[in-house]
Formats: structure tokens, sequence, C-alpha cells
């Protein structure tokens, strides 16, 4: 493995022993200086201690999901230590602190004790522990400590004392390494042309709800979603723009439709259990046709489930989440980059179709630091509701707010065309009727709308294969490694890839529906999206997980090689 | 807005109190058009579900813009509306089911951000619309269709839950006279914080209690409303306690607390307090 153009690097300990900010840290002076970077992270659900790990993957070229293998742990106590060495690579390097014992009968591993609090001290600066465990791994990945330097000077500019403490801290970590051999050589990085970002999905998904123009925000604190509840707090402020604390998810779910009604585009965020809690009032904006984006951030369920793990199994429940008839719009988005468009993209589908639109992101996402395009704002068009300003669309007894089969302009309270918005089934002014012919007339509308979101993007790969692969939201980065190994074997496989869930864009529909299987790798034990597929005449078959953790490419790419291998052998299995 | 339409076949039976409380509502909305001079669309009524619930569809004349909902969520929906467009004049219309029983979690939360709305509690003590099942005001002991060996639990008393919970307008009031109601649902609409006028409205099916709030000499019944006295101090927390503890169906206002500034007025103060920036810059925030 010497001379790989890429690192992964473990950081294992206790919560609360900087394990966090070490991955972050690493990915981000690499990518300051023009190396692609990637995060992973999980920890228990308690504010200090706990088994805590994150690492950080490096790479001359861009990287997709968070590695297989381990190359570097650091592992900052016994426990950590016992915990990983299994997944460090033969030949990978473990760093541990002075207290732990290493396994003497270890020999396929390299172990090299490093003092990390004590030269720390040394420093003056007690917390910069994990600037020497930077040095540290400066001389491990030839990488120049002045990487890091740079970065410690740009994070703590104005702070001299805290800049010279952490500089000598990597020093004396890069000292205590001098002669120790590295354990790979990145190479020298080739920043790309275009400008970039560091960021994380749950940052990328509040960014993308500002550049769309959101006016309106309440939620309820929940993990893994609670960072953009505190952005839009922070952010969503001045004149005709609110954003604040709800004391439940379904205060946040209706008071976020009060706000719709009155004329904002209005958004909240959640994870399952809120998300379950909103339920009613997601039928309510159907019903009512109101615009308004759902952010569910999935963790491992059901009930409160793995609040700090990461799941993709609320796909079903995204689409139905209400009682009676309805079925909701649900953009997935499967990278930090594609949380920004896919956030745009929901509020876009929102207003012009006046329905509550899904946007399901997972834990993996909203927690992964990495290195993205920067989104081209002037390139990304935002859109808003058809309203009514008078004139044409009065009947009798007022504005006709639901006349006919298709979308009507929506009024604004303090001005022409008062309605009322009713979660009972209404007549064309909003008041509630029991009609057969109104039900079927207003249960038409609502689904006939869905036609105007049929412009979702899709990727298409080697259509001629009649065997493809197609993963859904996060899971996007590791499917496409897997595949990737696939086709360097020569493996006959096509892809596919959208964040348009429902409705999925009709080509790529068409194209699934002409396969002869089309594999679905999705992290839930009910192969979600197979199955929805499967109704839309679709021969899926899923590849489950359900351990929390995301897919690792090689294991998964056996998996796929496998169930093609059976294909094969087995004609009945797949389409005449 | 049903008056000329055909499709929308509910009614209130014969009777019912809830007729004199959407009077009483319409005379107070048109009074604050008149004051401030907007136009009725400035108002917005946010219903519950249940037979007073249907008061925003039943409203005659010129039409307000309404919300008819979920059931127990009028406050959380009034809130977004209130929120996102505080210039507008926010009621909510509930009973005492949808608002005491299945939504009673919101009133706490918007007690405490002082909600700048005005909420008008149709109160019958049984739930009509489902056909006479106890409700959380129903007296320990009653036999309804759904307590039929008699009602367990003691009732609530919502004025005492209201001072309580830190409501700043707390108003008791009954049906009968919708010009004296109206004038307590006006001031309500003029506070300028979370209102309440809570409305003994009965329902002359399944539970009319027109005979004891008015009393029947012959019968000898005595009246359960009563008129606060005019040297009632409502700034007065201790007085307004003792107003609520004697029992029985005060009419007037009980509570108000002018000192405590409304949420929206709050959110004004923390905007003052906070710096709007573009997306360009915060995307910037993120650059390598």
């Amino acid at each position: 493995m010497a001379g790989r153009s890429e690192i992964v690097v473990r950081f294992a300990g206790e919560g609360g022993q900087g394990v966090v900010t070490a991955a972050e840290m690493m990915a981000r002076a690499a990518a300051g200086v023009g190396f692609h970077a990637l995060t992973f992270a999980t920890f228990p659900s308690q504010i200090i201690g706990g088994p805590t790990w994150t690492q950080a993957r490096v790479s001359r070229y861009p990287v997709l999901s968070p590695g297989d293998t381990v190359d570097i742990l650091v592992a900052f106590n016994a426990n950590a230590y016992e915990e990983h060495r299994g997944d460090v690579r033969e030949g990978g390097v473990i760093l541990i602190d002075p207290s732990i014992t290493p396994d003497a009968s270890d020999t396929a591993h390299r172990c090299i004790v490093v003092p990390f609090d004590e030269l720390a001290k040394q420093t003056g600066e007690a917390r910069a522990a994990n600037m020497v465990v930077m040095g540290g791994l400066s001389r491990l990945v030839n990488m120049p400590v002045e990487y890091f330097k740079d970065f410690v000077s740009a994070r703590f500019a104005g702070r001299e004392g805290v800049v010279e403490a952490n500089h000598m801290a990597l020093d004396l970590g890069l000292a205590h390494m001098a002669e120790e051999a590295p354990v790979s050589d990145l190479g020298e990085p080739e920043p790309p042309e275009y400008k970039q970002l560091f960021i994380k999905g749950n940052d990328a998904v509040s960014l993308g709800a500002m550049h769309a123009g959101v006016e309106f925000y309440m939620g309820y604190p929940i993990s893994p979603a609670t960072p953009i509840l505190l952005y839009m707090e922070r952010h969503l402020v001045g004149p005709g723009r609110f954003a604040y604390q709800a004391s439940s998810e379904i205060e946040s779910i209706t008071s976020v439709l009060g706000a719709s009604f009155a004329g904002k585009k209005a958004m909240t965020a959640t994870s399952g259990p809120g998300f379950t809690l909103m339920t009613e009032g997601i039928g309510l904006a159907w019903m009512a046709e109101l615009p308004c984006v759902i952010v569910n951030v999935q963790r491992g369920g059901p009930a409160t489930g793995l609040p700090t793990k990461t799941e993709q199994s609320d796909l079903l429940a995204a689409l139905t989440p209400a009682h009676g008839d309805s079925r909701l719009p649900v953009i997935a988005p499967g990278t930090v980059e594609e949380c920004f468009y896919a956030t745009v993209a929901a509020f876009n589908w929102a207003e012009r179709a006046q329905c509550p639109v899904v946007l399901l992101s997972e834990h993996t996402l909203a927690e992964r630091a990495q290195n993205i395009p920067k989104p081209d704002l002037d390139a990304t068009p935002v859109e808003s509701r058809l309203t009514y300003s008078g004139g044409e669309g009065g009947g009798e007894n007022g504005y006709l707010r639901y006349d006919g089969w298709e979308l009507s302009p929506m009024p604004v309270p303090g001005h022409a065309g008062a309605y009322t918005a009713n979660g009972s089934e209404h007549d064309p002014y909003g008041d509630t009727t029991h009609l057969p012919a109104r039900h079927v007339q207003m249960t038409e509308r609502r689904f006939s709308k869905m036609k105007l979101l049929e412009d979702g993007t899709f990727e298409s790969e080697r259509p001629a294969a009649k065997i493809a692969v197609m993963p859904w939201g996060g899971s996007k980065g590791s499917v496409r490694e897997a595949y990737e190994l696939l086709r360097e074997d020569g493996v006959d496989i096509g892809w596919f890839y959208t964040m348009f869930l429902n409705p999925l864009p009709p080509k790529l529909l068409e194209e699934l529906q002409a396969k002869d299987l089309v594999i679905v790798p999705e992290l839930n034990y009910q192969g979600q999206f197979a199955s929805v597929l499967r109704s839309l005449r679709v021969n899926a078959e899923p590849i489950t997980q359900y351990t929390g953790l995301p897919f690792k490419a090689g294991k998964l790419s056996e998996r796929i090689r496998s169930m093609i291998a059976s294909a094969s052998k087995t004609p009945q299995a797949v389409k005449a | 807005m049903s008056a000329n339409n055909p499709e929308y076949d509910f009614t209130w039976c014969p009777g019912c109190g809830d007729f004199g409380v959407r009077r009483a509502l319409e005379l107070a909305m048109t009074e604050w058009n008149v004051k401030y001079e907007t136009p009725m669309a400035n108002n917005v009524v946010v219903a519950g579900i249940g037979c007073s619930g249907n008061l925003v569809h039943l409203l005659e004349g010129d039409q307000p813009y309404g919300f008819h909902g979920i059931h127990g969520r009028s406050l959380p929906l009034a809130l977004g509306v209130k929120m996102a467009r505080p210039e507008l004049n926010v009621v909510t219309v509930a009973g005492d089911g949808d608002f005491l029983g299945i939504g009673a979690e919101h009133i706490g939360p918007q007690a405490a951000r002082n909600l700048n709305i005005c909420t008008v509690i149709m109160d019958n003590s049984v739930y009509g619309l489902t056909k006479g099942q106890a409700s959380p005001t129903t007296v320990q002991g009653t036999v309804t269709s759904s307590t039929p060996y008699g009602k367990l639990e003691t009732p609530i008393d919502p004025l005492a839950l209201y001072l309580t919970l830190g409501v700043t307008y707390i108003a008791s009031s009954y049906s009968v006279k919708p010009r004296d109601l109206a004038k307590l649902i006006f001031d309500g609409m003029e506070h300028q914080g979370f209102s309440i006028v809570h409305v003994q409205s009965p329902c002359t099916t399944y539970n009319d209690t027109f005979e004891v709030l008015k009393g029947n000499k012959k019968k000898g019944i005595d009246p359960s409303a009563w008129t606060i006295p005019a040297d009632h101090d409502p700034s007065d927390r201790a007085q307004a306690r003792g107003i609520i503890e004697q029992g029985g169906v005060p009419l007037g206002l009980i509570y108000q607390d002018k000192s405590r500034p409304s949420f929206d007025a709050g959110a004004d103060e923390l905007n003052k307090r906070a710096s709007q920036k573009d997306t360009a810059t915060l995307l910037a925030a993120y650059d390598l």
C-alpha cells in the first residue's frame, strides 16, 4: 500500500477528548492545501465520555466515502486501542498514549507510543494534545508540517500565544516521530481550479434554505438535526423573517403551516421521532395545499432508536407520513454538495406545487465535513408560489381557492381573496363538504399537481448493461466506489442515481423498467426503496445493511457481485 | 360564507350558544376594522375541530381569512400566522375539548411567549360533534355517552389554569349577551399579548346549562353567572385569583398584565441585536 495516494486516519477515545475535532482539523488542514478530504463521526448520545470515534479520509483525488480500511489509528485510551486495532490494515500504524500497554504479539501493526498530554503541557497549552498528534501525523503521511501551521495561524488569527503554543505542539509531535518511516505518501496536492467550501451536510442544508429564500423556521432540538435549528436561529433574522425553538414537533409543523398560509416560505427540520409527531400536520399541509419543506435527518429507528447512528429507514414514512390518500414529494441528497441543491429544489417544488415536500437527509451526511465545489448562486434558480392579487378567480361566495383540477393562485391574508384553508374535505371556497364528486375532484387535484414535479435530474451510465446498481441518499458514495471496483474488474453493470425519489424522473423510470435487474443497496432491513421501485414495475432487489453504520465499498462490491451471479444462474428471478 | 353555499351542510342545533359567540366575534372584528381602517381580509380566524370550530365557516357578511386545521392545534397554527405577519389580527376559536383536552399542551408555551393573539373558547363541557362524550370541564360524576357510570375525574378549572400559566388577559363570559361578549373580545384583540376570553356556550342537545347560568326563580335556581364588581382591579393578580376562587361563572375581565412585551415585540427587539447577512456572505464563511 506504500505510495497509495490516500490515507484514512481514525481517532478513537472518549467524548470530550478532542476526538471529534481532531478528524475535522486533519481534513480541514488537508483540504486547505488542495487535498480532498471527508470526515466520518459516530458518537454516543451523551455530553461527556462514552466511546467516540471519528475518521478523516484524505486523498489527492475526490473521496466519496469514509473509506474501508484504516491506515493510522490514534487511540486515546486502552478501550479505543482494543476496540479499533482490528480495523487497522496490515502494516498500518497505531499511535497510543503511554498509559496503554500494547499487545506485544501484534506483529501486523507498528505501534508508536506518544505522550500526547505530556508534550502538550510543555507548550504551556494543555489543550494542544491534538496538535501533537497532527505533528506526528504530518511525518507519517509525509505531509509538510507547515500545512498544519498555516491552518493554525488562520484559525487562531490574532491570538499570538495560542498560535505559538500550537506551532510548538506540532513541532514536538513531529520531532517525536522523526525516526519513524512514513506509512503512506500522499504526494503533492492538486488543488482544483474551482472555488471550494469545507462544510458539513447540515450546514449545506441550512445554506440551501437561505438561498431558496426561507422566511420562517421553527424546530425542536433533536439529534442529528439540531444544527439546522441553531443555524436558522442565528441567521434567519431581519425584517419579515422569523426563526425560533418550538415546544414540540407538533408545534413546529403547525406553526410552519400557519406561516405558509400567511404567505411565507417556511421550513422545519427534525429526525425520525419528531417526523412521526408531525405526520398529522403534514397531512393537513397536503389537504390544504400549503407549501412547506420538512427536513428529516434520518437516524436509526423506530421509536428513539439509534439517535447518533445512520440509517435509511424513513423512506416509506417520508412518502406516506399521513393517513389517507397522499404521497409526498421526496428529495434525498446523496452528498454534502447535494444537500445544498436538494434543499433549494425542495423549496422550489413546494412553492411550485403548493404542497409539503420532504427532504430526506441522514446522519452520515449531516455530520460529514467535506470539501465541495462552491455553489454558484446565480446559476441556482429560486421559485416562489403563484399568488392571487385580486381580479379574476372570484366566485359567488368569494375567491375560488381550490377551483378545478389544477393549481390555483394562493391569496395572501391581508389582501383580496379571503378563503378558509381547511383540513376537512372542502369545496372551492375552502368550506367543508361531503359530496362524493367533490372528494373525487379534490383528491385528483392534489395528486395531479405532482406532474409539475417531473423535472428531476438523474445519472445514468452504461445504459446497455442489463443489470444496474442504483443507490439512494447518503449511500451514494460507498455504492459508487463499489461500482467502480466492479467496473475495474470488467463486470458488466450499469449505474443509475437520482435524489428525486418521488416523483421519479419519468425518463429514469422508463430506463429502470427496461432492466433485467436493478440492485438497490440501502441501509434498512426491508429494502424500502427496492419495494417502491417494484411497485413501479421495476425488477429491483435490495442489498440491505442495518448496523447503524454506512456501507464499506469493498464488502458491498462482493455482495453485488454475488447477486449478479445468482441472478444469472436463476433466470426466473429476472425479467423474461 | 355558508349562507349562500349549498355544499356546506353543517348547522348548529337550534339555540346553540355558539350563535351568540359568532355574533360577538363579528361585532368585535367589525369594530376593529373601523378603528384601524383595515379590510376584513386583515383578520385571520384560526379554528379548532368541533362544533365551535365550524364558526369559521358560519361567519356572516364580509369574510375574514380562515384556517380550519386539525384537532387541538389552533394555537400553534395561529403562532405561525402571527409571527409570520404580526400586522394581522389573529383570533383563534376552539372548544373546551379541543383547547383544554387534546390541545392543552400548547397553552403554556404561548402564555410564556405572550403570543399576541386573541383566543375565544366556547365551553359547553361536552364533546358535541361526536355526540355527547365527557370533556375536561365536565363535572365529576356526570353520566355521558362515554361515562355510562359517571365521570371519574374532577373537572379542570380553566380560569385558574390560565392565571397559573401566565396568560396576560383573562376574561370570562357567556354567550347570552353578544354585545357584552363582543366588548371583551375586542379588548382582548387590543391587548398586546396572549388573551383568552373563556365563554360558557351551552350545548342545547347534550348539556343545556342556560338555566343554570341564568337561574330560574320559579324553580329556585340561583344563576351561576355573576357580574364582576366594578371595583375589581384586573391588574391585581391576588384579586384575580379571588374572583376565580369564588366559583360560578364570573362575567367580565378577570386579569390583565400590560407589563410584559408580546412575542412579536420581543422578536423585533432580538432583531435589533442580530445582524442579517446575505447568502453570499453566509456561504463565504465556509470558503476554503
